[in-house]
């Protein structure tokens, strides 16, 4: 469904992503592991159309995302919740999910998706009208991810979403995730935290200054010694 | 009595027009960060298009003000499209620099324009403005009543469109955070043209009743209104256009009334007005309403 193939990206000077290629079939969590500036976000940025690759492709069925602006690839069928939650603290809660729609008409779709993302995170319904600077950590993280889902994506991207959570918080939201891969939800999952990624994940890369220097069924990469040793910590 | 509750009506008439013209600082501030000095002058230019359409092309008043405030809005549209959005990620300052540009070009076409001419010109001011209502001992003006209303509206329309609208929504978003709107889905820069469209119509409107109230027309005539204005936008908290409005009638009030009740002071008005502005971009740079500002990355 995506592909990326040897993207190369770079900032200013430094060579951020050195070939990374991936692939995210439809239906199947994937998950892109790896420590702090390895490239997973400069990855996502780059499907994203935020930043430009130098070379490579991305192609999302066929068509290709290069040189295609944020909000064509969002109408395309992808959707990203952000490193950093990145809601807007100004707009109510719901003013932010309304806002993750912006690219659809289909006003029945938007209230069916409105109150799928509510069932699936109650208590952004019970602050559906509070501004969403007012929310936890952990809630905002929750606002983000229904925002994105808000979109109805073909691919949900997520960029490290147990960033800053509490352990508890962390088993919500990953629960939340594994009822959107028992519905068929297509997603690409951006992690440190590679025990809770690979619980989840059908398939996981392994980035490492730029360059994926692993690949696997998500079972498999769990026993490797690289990932035992440098993310798992045993 | 009656001479507090004329100059009252007075404060709230030029107040009325600060507001108007200062929504147009305030949103293009809070989404560009950039203080668009050409924005007087394209409040003049509105003064102008009435005076072109009725004059030249012989149109009604009333046909001629909504032509206006359409070609008006669109000029601002086309300044931020051809002289602003090349220059989105380059420094701030050069924006700046870019947009004293455009304001002296706008002035200085009407200077050449062979219609227009560097001479002042008499505005077409239709009857129901000039017209004199007597109620007890109060004298009014149609101006000093149609233009609190029709400003009025035109804020309140604004109000909608800003918290009830979709592309509302995206211009608060944008104000906060670009390019996560961007992941919304919204086309910023279609979102950053319509926050032109609007400000420049509301300027205009502003511009065509100004008018009204001051019928001459000059090249010049935008640029104290215009820094009037930005000091209302300030006071209010710029970026924030509740306080932008605020600020518009809070600077015409004290205006008229220190003009009225302290007229020694009268021909320090402008002095004390950048006095105000100073004193808030000192001791209190958010304004009444505004919040601290993160700078945008």
């Amino acid at each position: 469904m995506l592909e990326v193939r040897n993207l190369h990206v770079f900032y200013g000077g430094i060579h951020a992503l050195q070939g990374v290629s991936l692939s995210v079939p439809e239906g199947a969590v994937v998950t892109l592991l790896g420590a702090n500036g390895a490239g997973k976000t400069t990855t996502l940025r780059a499907i994203m159309g935020l930043v430009r690759p130098r070379e490579g492709t991305i192609t999302l069925n066929g068509v290709s995302l290069i040189g295609k602006r944020p909000y064509e690839i969002v109408r395309l069928g992808l959707s990203m919740a952000p490193e950093g939650r990145r809601i807007f603290p100004d707009l109510t809660v719901l003013e932010n999910l309304l806002l993750g729609a912006y690219a659809r008409t289909d006003h029945d779709g938007i209230a069916r998706d409105l109150s799928f993302v509510f069932s699936l995170f109650p208590r952004l319904k019970e602050r559906e009208r509070q501004r969403g600077g007012t929310l936890s950590g952990g809630e905002q993280q929750m606002l983000a991810v229904a925002r994105a889902l808000m979109a109805a994506p073909k691919i949900l991207l997520l960029d490290e979403p147990s960033l800053g959570l509490a352990p508890v918080l962390i088993t919500e939201m990953y629960r939340a995730f594994a009822r959107l891969k028992e519905e068929g939800r297509t997603i690409l999952l951006v992690e440190q935290n590679a025990r809770a990624a690979l619980s989840l994940a059908d398939h996981g890369y392994v980035l490492e200054t730029g360059r994926i220097v692993a690949e696997g069924p998500a079972a498999e990469l769990r026993e490797s010694d690289l990932v035992r040793k440098a993310y798992l910590g045993v | 009595m009656a001479t507090y509750l004329q100059q009252l009506l007075n404060g709230v008439t030029l107040g009325s027009l600060y507001a108007l013209i200062a929504i147009g600082y305030t949103m293009v501030y809070g989404i560009l960060r950039l203080i668009n000095f050409a924005h007087g002058d394209v409040f003049m230019w509105a003064g102008y298009w009435v005076f072109f359409l009725v004059v030249l092309f012989h149109l009604p008043w009333w046909m001629a003000a909504l032509c206006a405030v359409a070609l008006t809005a669109l000029m601002g549209v086309a300044i931020e499209r051809v002289a602003y959005r090349p220059l989105r990620e380059a420094p701030r300052i050069s924006l700046l620099i870019t947009a004293i540009g455009v304001s002296f070009l706008l002035e200085n076409l009407i200077i050449v324009l062979p219609w227009a001419g560097g001479r002042q010109k008499p505005y077409p001011t239709p009857a129901f403005m000039t017209q004199i209502y007597q109620a007890g001992n109060v004298r009014i003006q149609g101006v000093t009543i149609w233009v609190p209303l029709i400003a009025a509206a035109c804020l309140l329309g604004l109000i909608f469109l800003v918290y009830r609208t979709k592309v509302g929504r995206a211009m608060r978003a944008i104000a906060t955070d670009t390019e996560t709107t961007a992941l919304m889905g919204a086309d910023i820069n279609r979102v950053i043209s319509y926050t032109f469209l609007v400000g420049s119509a509301l300027a205009a409107v502003g511009g065509i009743l100004w008018g009204c109230r001051y019928p001459r027309l000059q090249w010049d005539l935008g640029i104290m209104p215009g820094w009037r204005a930005f000091t209302a936008a300030v006071i209010g908290g710029i970026g924030n256009i509740v306080g932008a409005m605020l600020g518009g009638f809070l600077l015409g009030l004290a205006e008229i009334l220190i003009v009225a009740f302290l007229p020694g002071l009268s021909g320090f008005r402008d002095a004390l007005i950048f006095a105000i502005l100073i004193f808030f971009l000192l001791f209190r740079p958010t304004g009444l309403l505004g919040k601290p500002l993160k700078e945008k990355v």
